[in-house]
């Protein structure tokens, strides 16, 4: 039970940090800002919340691993605010660039 | 962590530190030094020192950065025009040579302390128990050393009243900051509605597990400030005319309560600032609670600025 609850973290946490590293080219590798904030806020919202899964098994209380998942929602609500702010930015000082 | 971890980290903060001295626009610095702030964050957990590093993340990266920001923005305008005067080369060359020095003195510093060096946590760990709470840091910082925090308190109030008295006559006493706009379907004002009450359980939850655990009133005060700060930059509020006598009443009420706790201290334990034996826990948890709205107001105050309008809305 043990190795499968670790065997399950150690997949999930990679796959979380494949994503983050697919957002990160993304951000150096995109033309514009725009597309650029579409690699970012979508990749590494899902990086962050296989890391929250894989970490889950690892916890040593309920209310740990409710704490977890609660800073995962509320990254969430930030990047997407924040996206959406830097994107009205964009567009309103011109076209990207 | 493993030493390639710490190692990697000393990397990155080394380059970022060097990246941030080295950009030429204020507002790409102020990037670099909010980033530089988070990676430190990291550092001081790998350290185990947890409290710092909320303490880091809430003050260090968030709340000076925010400042720092705010200065960037405003020195946009006229930053092209103070390029034109840079300092010539000798001047440049001085002043690194002067910041390198200190940082050095200061690298010796660290590096020659004796082996193991000095510390008072033996002394603290016994005398835990006396003062009643589980988290040593809280112990030093409310109960050993309370001084030190009632001090930083204060001092804070007076950033804040310089700070106002950078207002022009004609705004003396009134609203500060930019008169907001309000835009009822923007997703500023929807963030606005939904977080502040998140916030809020989440800045007092920090304050009351300072008891035992890392947290505290600074970096639930610091929590509490975002939250109103959002709510003012969303238009959703109007930030408060600093003349208002609640807005007073707040920012003084907690140093107030630390002072009246020292004077009794005077009285009832024959020190100033001493709590009587058996007492220490909840004299601890009355001035920590006192503080916090004082905090939250006084930082919020700070980041907003100067007033910069007259009292009633135009």
């Amino acid at each position: 039970m043990r190795i499968a609850a670790d065997i399950f973290t150690i997949v999930a946490i990679l796959t979380g940090a494949f994503f983050f590293l697919a957002g990160t080219v993304g951000l150096l590798r995109f033309p514009d800002t725009l597309t650029r904030l579409h690699a970012l806020t979508k990749a590494d919202n899902l990086g962050l919340g296989l890391v929250v899964l894989g970490l889950l098994p690892q916890s040593n209380s309920v209310f740990a691993g409710l704490k977890m998942i609660l800073v995962w929602l509320l990254v969430l609500l930030a990047s997407a605010t924040v996206s959406q702010l830097i994107a009205r930015a964009a567009r309103r000082d011109g076209p990207p660039s | 962590m493993s030493d390639a971890l710490h190692l990697a980290l000393i990397a990155l903060l080394l380059a970022l530190a060097f990246w941030t001295v080295v950009a030429r626009e204020t507002f790409a610095a102020v990037a670099g030094f909010v980033s530089y702030g988070l990676l430190l964050t990291l550092a001081w957990v790998a350290l185990s020192a947890v409290d710092v590093a909320l303490t880091e993340a809430a003050i260090g990266a968030g709340l000076t950065g925010a400042l720092l920001i705010g200065a960037a923005s405003r020195l946009r305008k006229t930053e092209a025009a103070a390029r034109t005067e840079w300092p010539g080369r000798a001047t440049r060359v001085l002043a690194a040579i002067v910041a390198s020095a200190v940082a050095a003195a200061i690298a010796a510093c660290v590096l020659l302390l004796p082996d193991p060096a000095p510390t008072l946590a033996p002394e603290v760990a016994q005398n835990l128990a006396s003062t009643g709470v589980g988290n040593p840091i809280t112990a030093v910082l409310m109960s050993f050393r309370a001084m030190d925090t009632m001090l930083e308190a204060i001092v804070l109030l007076f950033g804040l009243i310089a700070i106002w008295s950078l207002a022009s006559d004609r705004y003396w006493g009134g609203r500060p900051g930019l008169a907001p706009v309000y835009e009822p379907n923007g997703i500023l004002a929807y963030l606005a509605r939904v977080l502040p009450p998140i916030g809020i359980v989440v800045g007092i939850y920090i304050l009351w597990v300072g008891a035992d655990y890392p947290g505290g009133k600074f970096q639930g005060g610091t929590v509490l400030a975002a939250m109103w700060l959002l709510l003012m930059m969303s238009g959703l509020h109007d930030a408060p005319a600093v003349s208002r006598r609640w807005v007073r009443l707040v920012l003084i009420g907690g140093p107030a309560v630390f002072i009246l706790v020292g004077v009794l201290g005077v009285f009832v334990a024959n020190a100033f600032l001493a709590y009587p034996a058996g007492f220490a826990k909840p004299l601890i948890i009355v001035i920590e609670v006192a503080l916090l709205p004082s905090l939250a107001v006084t930082l919020t105050l700070l980041l907003i600025g100067p007033p910069q309008r007259s009292e009633s809305p135009p």
